[in-house]
């Protein structure tokens, strides 16, 4: 080692700390996927799983998971956004309302959920939604018939109770970064408090909106538990969907064809996004933190 | 506006403790309160299937959260001393191992997984080798290359606002490359690191549907909790909900008591 030159020998250090994650990249994420886009060209065997062959049918056949995009394409969106409204009060009340004295603990107290058992959490909602919780007591006030559980509205309920805290942070951190000097200035101008909000404070939050909403897009478009335990099997997404696919039906090279497209709407999505959203360099900027 | 926050304090919170609730119920059905005992306590903790699914599960986490935190410290070290294209295409792994969604995760790697075994067994079997088979290594494997992607991302987001000149300065001391890292860039870096051990330890303990796909016949606590919400849970799972919701509080108030000093620092 002492013999080669300082250079190449900084070289090889660095070879040697990527190589690890590099062999992880590589063998667990590169090549398995490299390998669904194979067998997405492939056929059933008859007892299922993969029958090697070159065949367009499994990309023909997406329609007939048409109904597990749909729902995945409208109500992921629609949570995101549903999330962002609910989030964004609570972050400015966080950054802007509540005294610095109570306010780490409050941050650390929407956090908490987040790190309990997400399963446990929406069985929770099985209940409260289910025919024993508010449609029971909904009852009493006269409102029969009403049916949440396994309804899309069940299923936006759990995404907006699910994502919340990944919203509220990023929003958080970019009001709190926000020069209070500018609110002062846009009163001193004479704006009220609900044009400088309008602006000055939203549209300087909106990178931390844009961030969280990327992170709650992508979660939510891969999602199983939520649609399988709050939609019960009626209201399914692409997860869903996939699952049966590969555990109950076992036609993987169907299921390799409806990854492949899912991974390649959310790429598409993304990168239009970031294009679009992100490419303002504040945004960007802010986004990264 | 505090009338709304208090609102959202409440919808986060009424589920968990309605869970909390029951676990103490007498009866067995969920909201249909019988009264207060522990008895599902004592049941939760002597039933043989759950403590071994909650072995495991610790198992799992511990392994990734220790492999996942070192190999995304070394990456993330590596790719600072790193330019030009083969960082480009670090990143980009590193971007798409976060953005691909777990369900795809559990597949690709499931297929990957049984071609490799498909392959490999005929030979193992005719050397007298046992076979390879899902087991618990598989789901460490499929853990540890998530929760690397997102390792490397705190430790980086860590070096980038970290003060160059003290390195520089160990540096003009005549330091070692290795005595600097020891003692400035270690130190430095060692809240991040906790904190990635930490996220790691935790995504891969809630992780479902990975497990769900590469567990083999092994149960995690998840898949153990997923099944029995599907056959009717009894008051156990809320027992054992609530005492995972407790311990992991009481660590993550001894982790914020621990992580104050080098908070200080920073």
């Amino acid at each position: 080692m002492s013999q080669l030159a300082p250079a190449s020998r900084s070289k090889t250090v660095t070879a040697l700390l990527v190589a690890p994650a590099g062999l992880f990249f590589f063998f667990l994420l590169v090549l398995p996927l490299i390998v669904v886009i194979i067998y997405s060209f492939g056929a059933r065997a008859d007892a299922g799983g993969y029958a090697p062959a070159f065949t367009l049918d499994n990309y023909a056949n997406l329609p007939a998971r048409g109904q597990a995009f749909f729902n995945t394409l409208t109500l992921a969106p629609l949570g995101t956004l549903l999330t962002a409204l609910f989030a964004y009060p609570l972050a400015y009340f966080l950054a802007v309302k509540a005294s610095p004295k109570s306010r780490t603990l409050l941050l650390v107290l929407v956090i908490v959920p987040f790190w309990t058992s997400q399963l446990l959490r929406y069985y929770a909602w099985i209940m409260i939604l289910g025919s024993k919780g508010i449609p029971s007591w909904l009852a009493y006030l006269g409102i029969t018939d009403l049916r949440i559980i396994n309804t899309p509205w069940a299923v936006l309920i759990g995404a907006v109770y699910g994502f919340l805290p990944l919203m509220v942070l990023p929003i958080y951190v970019s009001l709190e970064k926000l020069d209070k000097r500018l609110l002062e200035a846009s009163a001193d101008l004479g704006a009220n408090s609900w044009r400088s909000f309008l602006q000055v404070t939203l549209p300087l939050s909106l990178p931390g909106v844009a961030t969280g909403s990327m992170l709650v897009f992508i979660l939510l478009m891969g999602e199983y538990i939520l649609p399988q335990l709050l939609g019960g099997g009626k209201v399914f997404f692409i997860g869903n969907a996939l699952v049966d696919l590969f555990l109950q039906s076992r036609n993987w090279p169907f299921g390799a064809a409806v990854s492949t497209a899912l991974v390649a709407i959310m790429f598409v999505t993304i990168v239009i996004y970031m294009r679009f959203v992100l490419s303002r360099g504040d945004v960007r900027r802010a986004a990264l933190v | 506006m505090r009338l709304y926050a208090v609102f959202i304090y409440i919808f986060l919170y009424a589920p968990i403790a309605l869970i909390a609730f029951f676990s103490f119920n007498a009866g067995r059905y969920a909201m249909d309160w019988q009264g207060f005992s522990l008895d599902w306590y004592g049941k939760a903790f002597t039933n043989p299937i759950i403590i071994k699914a909650l072995v495991t599960s610790l198992i799992i986490a511990g392994c990734t959260s220790i492999i996942a935190t070192t190999v995304g410290t070394l990456c993330a070290l590596g790719l600072e001393r790193m330019r030009g294209s083969l960082r480009q295409l670090f990143d980009a792994l590193i971007y798409i191992a976060i953005m691909v969604p777990g369900v795809v995760i559990g597949i690709s790697t499931l297929i990957a997984f049984v071609t490799v075994f498909d392959a490999v067994n005929p030979a193992l079997e005719a050397i007298g080798m046992a076979r390879l088979q899902m087991g618990l290594w598989t789901v460490i494997a499929a853990h540890v290359l998530f929760n690397l992607a997102v390792v490397v991302l705190i430790i980086r987001t860590r070096l980038a606002g970290m003060d160059r000149s003290l390195v520089e300065a160990s540096e003009d001391l005549y330091a070692t490359p290795f005595a600097t890292f020891r003692q400035v860039v270690l130190p430095a870096l060692m809240p991040s690191i906790l904190a990635g051990l930490l996220l790691s330890f935790t995504f891969s303990f809630e992780d479902f549907i990975i497990a769900f796909f590469v567990a083999g016949p092994n149960t995690t606590l998840p898949i153990y909790v997923f099944s029995s919400i599907r056959r009717g849970v009894t008051p156990e799972i809320n027992a054992i909900g609530t005492t995972v919701l407790l311990t992991s509080l009481a660590l993550l108030v001894l982790a914020q008591f621990l992580l104050r000093p080098s908070a200080k620092a920073r």
